[in-house]
């Protein structure tokens, strides 16, 4: 009764859908039309842009409601959130997540790190940037990018 | 004259039963998603959030209907026929399961024993794709599911006999008809017992909450995702909406044979359309009860599932012993 009075008493916490990004979407893109099953693959990354990703996927920005969606599997997956300055082990399992997802697919760089290295750059463990392992549709930027950046990417792929 | 009249009347009751059949089967398929994505929607306005809209499992088998399909390596045909293995008997048990009307052309196979081992051949077909990836968690997933079904399927056939007992058959429409106008059958303690149990095993062969989380992303704490890791494109669209449309199956299933009131029993073409809407309204219901309680549940611990399955097995029991003796049958 306590989390009943609770859920009452707070309603709702999703902030007012921003305007909808005016960035071109990437051609694969088009084919989902409103729905994009994303798994998250971190290659390296220090957890900051995962602390981001799941605010954006939080109650606050609630990156579902433009039809975007976690899932367990690459295999269900349209779009691969990747994380992180490549690692040295993580580059070869990074390249085979990205053969494993159907087409259309699209791989989305989140963070400076994923798009050139950024703090770890030229250490001794990373291969490169996502850029470098696997083609890259959607790019980011930040360090650790804002969860309104995340949405915003997520929703020129949906569309929505 | 009067026979002409008679094979006519014959007729247009087989059509009326025949329409109702296929509205069923056409409900359940195009209601599935739905549903889905309505019990979504009831979980993200209880957590605060928007929402993606009742429609979007819609979108979601659209998309993936357009998607490449892909065969992993080293896998055979028990993981290539289970999709459609599990939307074909979740489609033949939306036509036998009397959900809109009893007078079906199908209502006399549509016996309890049946439609049981109809939901168990799905169960064990995925279980059998799950396997076949050769995947760790595959296995993992199969052999949970094995576990759980071996508890839910003695449960489902022990709580719907607490009914059949007063209505003296197995055949499901039969059942439903008999407490439709006998409504004191539901209202008896062995009624009660049977909707807790059957409830209970409603919620673990559909994977919902406690026995198995739909959202969950760890695989080591997953069911019947862990089974379908493997599938992308239209496979993956034809597994989930045959996972929908067990739900959607089940819940109507509860709904007819505990709130029977407005299904069809003759031919007339109002009663069917009342019993179409009242369906609707049914599921609708219990999926949005369904999806607020799972907002205060956690999930079991698996090795706790046995035990929640045992209990609803044991109300089960007790409400078959019930029925047996409240109806006179042990006197007799």
């Amino acid at each position: 009764m306590n989390l009943l009075r609770k859920i009452r008493s707070t309603g709702r916490v999703a902030e007012p859908a921003p305007p909808r990004p005016t960035d071109a979407p990437p051609a694969a893109a088009r084919e989902l039309r409103g729905s994009a099953q994303v798994r998250h693959v971190d290659a390296g990354s220090c957890n900051g842009c995962e602390i981001e990703i799941g605010m954006a996927f939080g109650p606050v920005h609630d990156a579902e409601r433009y039809g975007a969606r976690l899932v367990a599997s690459p295999r269900h997956a349209d779009v691969l959130l990747v994380t992180g300055p490549v690692t040295r082990n993580m580059a070869e399992p990074l390249r085979r997540t990205v053969a494993a997802a159907a087409e259309p697919r699209l791989v989305v760089a989140v963070g400076d790190c994923a798009l050139n290295c950024g703090e770890f750059a030229g250490g001794y463990g990373v291969e490169g940037a996502v850029g470098d392992v696997v083609p890259v549709d959607v790019e980011v930027r930040g360090c650790p990018p804002a969860p309104e950046r995340i949405v915003a990417a997520l929703r020129t792929v949906t569309g929505r | 004259m009067s026979g002409a009249h008679a094979v006519s009347a014959l007729g247009a009751v087989r059509g009326v039963g025949a329409a109702a059949m296929v509205a069923q089967v056409v409900v359940v398929i195009g209601g599935a998603p739905l549903l889905t994505g309505l019990m979504r929607q009831v979980r993200a306005r209880m957590e605060g959030r928007a929402g993606a809209g009742i429609a979007q499992p819609w979108r979601d088998v659209r998309k993936l209907m357009r998607k490449e399909p892909i065969t992993p390596v080293r896998t055979g045909p028990a993981f290539r026929a289970a999709p459609l293995l599990l939307v074909v008997t979740a489609g033949v048990i939306a036509a036998l399961v009397p959900l809109v009307s009893t007078a079906t052309p199908v209502s006399g196979s549509a016996d309890l024993i049946l439609v049981v081992a109809v939901l168990a051949l799905g169960t064990v077909s995925l279980a059998l794709a799950g396997l076949d990836t050769g995947t760790a968690f595959g296995g993992m997933g199969a052999s949970r599911e094995m576990t759980v079904i071996a508890l839910v399927e003695p449960t489902i056939l022990l709580s719907v006999f607490a009914l059949s007992i007063p209505a003296g058959s197995t055949n499901l429409p039969a059942i439903v008809a008999g407490a439709e106008h006998h409504p004191g059958r539901l209202a008896s303690p062995a009624g009660a017992l049977a909707a807790v149990a059957l409830a209970v095993v409603v919620l673990a062969e559909t994977g919902r909450l406690p026995v198995d989380n739909p959202a969950t992303h760890l695989e080591l704490t997953m069911v019947h995702e862990a089974m379908v890791l493997e599938y992308s494109g239209p496979d993956l669209a034809l597994v989930e909406l045959g996972s929908q449309m067990r739900l959607t199956v089940l819940l109507g299933l509860l709904a007819s044979l505990f709130a029977p009131w407005g299904i069809a029993t003759g031919a007339s073409v109002g009663a069917a359309c009342l019993g179409l809407l009242l369906l609707a309204v049914k599921v609708a219901v219990l999926g949005v009860l369904l999806a607020a309680a799972e907002v205060f549940w956690a999930k079991l611990r698996l090795f706790r599932v046995p035990e929640l399955l045992a209990g609803s097995f044991l109300l089960a029991l007790l409400a078959v012993t019930a029925s047996y003796f409240l109806t006179g049958e042990g006197s007799r």
